[in-house]
């Protein structure tokens, strides 16, 4: 039941990745300071964007699962806090690369925003142990949203602490006095930040439709009496 | 209300009776810090601390201390049961939070009491920093036993307890770390405390209280049910 609109979403995901990439190699010009490197840009920023509101996104999913005790919102908020993960990952793999051809080093400490997004990931690296030491479903479904919770207050917070700590040398590229961005570069920054946003829907979706079907196979097993192949993961949760 | 005062009060004077009698988590706490500042010494190879060396060195060591305690803030309500009984107690379940919250602040203070004056010590030359330093603690200890206090009650009903705690509260209290150390560092600074800053810092440390004493206290009740 979750897989309904997939198909048209997927293809759409698909269809705008291709137009934000052509526009990024073809349509953006190249910044006169960075040259063709600043092209990583529009995927770095959106991708950071688009992971940091998912981890709050997962925190949204955790107090509706608190609050109404529903264990659907729980593997939303599971499973939107993984996928943020995922991007996170590449939002460090792809800063660390424009960093070097920056500045010349893969890791620059007095650098706040990087500094808080490692934070913030680490934080949210620790998830999976936590849920996976908890035994018991409904108390690792519980636990497991306050975390999310309190992990969603702390991301805004360590943001501000960790400016506040360091020199301010990251590109500020929006809203600066007399800089900002191009009108087309912004356009393109735009787009790009839509298909990373679009893209993270529809992975989440993905992965709640896989779970759901999973799911159902193991409750139709369970009801012909048939043994389950294989060991059921012990931190994912289940979607009905 | 008077109710919750007396819940709060009961629990208070329950933990602090019971480390008094059989004393399991202070002295070890103080014991480490003061071991901790010893393997700095020869870490560092310094035999006197200034400015951001001092102020990363005594927090450091205050934090590390602090996990030891904040792993054993609610072993015996899981193993004697205390959990049961107030889930049986006729009272708000929030109660427990801050009255363990409040235990743990006074831990620390006592933890502090001991390591801060051995740490001047040991490496201080310089000791007007001191005064306004007490402020700075206090605020740290307050953000420490919001998040302590939250993370020790969900680790302790884990299979990895003492795995837990370090590996959740270190990025969670990384903020407060960043606040306390740049309040400190002007404080034992080489030629007498500066405030570069102070106000800022101690603006975050209370921030940082205010959220997770909130955060703390409205999803603690979801903790015990069962």
């Amino acid at each position: 039941m979750y897989g309904k609109g997939l198909r048209p979403l997927s293809i759409a995901t698909v269809a705008m990745l291709a137009l934000s990439l052509s526009l990024v190699f073809f349509y953006a010009p190249l910044d006169a300071d960075q040259g063709f490197i600043q092209k990583i840009f529009y995927l770095h920023v959106p991708l950071a964007i688009v992971a940091l509101v998912g981890f709050v996104v997962g925190g949204v999913f955790a107090i509706a699962h608190l609050r109404t005790n529903n264990r659907k919102w729980d593997a939303y908020s599971y499973v939107s806090i993984h996928m943020s993960v995922i991007f996170g990952v590449a939002v460090l793999v792809t800063g660390s690369i424009w960093a070097k051809a920056s500045w010349g080093h893969w890791w620059v400490w007095d650098e706040p925003t990087l500094v808080s997004f490692l934070i913030v990931f680490l934080m949210y690296a620790t998830y999976y142990p936590f849920r996976y030491a908890i035994e018991d479903p409904e108390r690792q479904a519980r636990y497991a949203s306050v975390f999310a919770i309190t992990a969603g207050a702390f991301v805004p917070l360590n943001f501000m602490a960790v400016r506040m700590a360091q020199s301010l040398v990251h590109p500020r590229t929006f809203g600066t006095a007399n800089g900002g961005l191009p009108g087309e570069m912004m356009l393109v920054f735009i787009c790009c930040l839509a298909t990373m946003a679009l893209l993270w829907v529809t992975l989440v979706k993905f992965e709640l439709t896989a779970k759901s079907a999973s799911g159902q196979v193991k409750r139709l097993r369970r009801a012909i009496d048939a043994p389950a192949p294989g060991a059921a993961s012990r931190i994912a949760p289940e979607v009905s | 209300m008077t109710s919750s005062r007396a819940a709060f009060a009961a629990i208070l004077a329950k933990d602090l009776r019971s480390e008094l009698r059989t004393l399991q988590s202070l002295p070890a706490m103080a014991l480490f810090s003061v071991t901790t500042f010893v393997i700095f010494r020869f870490g560092l190879d310094r035999t006197q601390l200034s400015g951001s060396l001092a102020a990363g060195v005594l927090w450091a060591t205050l934090l590390f201390a602090a996990v030891l305690g904040i792993n054993r803030l609610f072993v015996a309500e899981r193993e004697e049961g205390g959990f049961d009984a107030i889930r049986l107690a006729p009272i708000d379940r929030s109660v427990l939070f801050s009255a363990k919250a409040a235990a743990l602040v006074i831990y620390l203070l006592a933890l502090e009491l001991v390591a801060v004056p051995i740490f001047a010590l040991f490496f201080l030359q310089d000791l007007g920093g001191l005064a306004p330093l007490a402020l700075v603690l206090l605020l740290a200890d307050l953000g420490l036993a919001a998040t302590g206090t939250l993370i020790s009650s969900m680790a302790v009903n884990s299979r990895a307890r003492d795995l837990l705690v370090p590996l959740v509260l270190l990025p969670l209290v990384v903020p407060l770390m960043i606040a306390a150390t740049g309040a400190t560092e002007p404080l034992l600074a080489l030629g007498g405390p500066g405030y570069h800053r102070f106000g800022t810092w101690l603006m975050v440390l209370g921030l940082y209280d205010l959220i997770f004493g909130l955060v703390g206290y409205a999803v603690f009740d979801f903790l015990l049910e069962d």
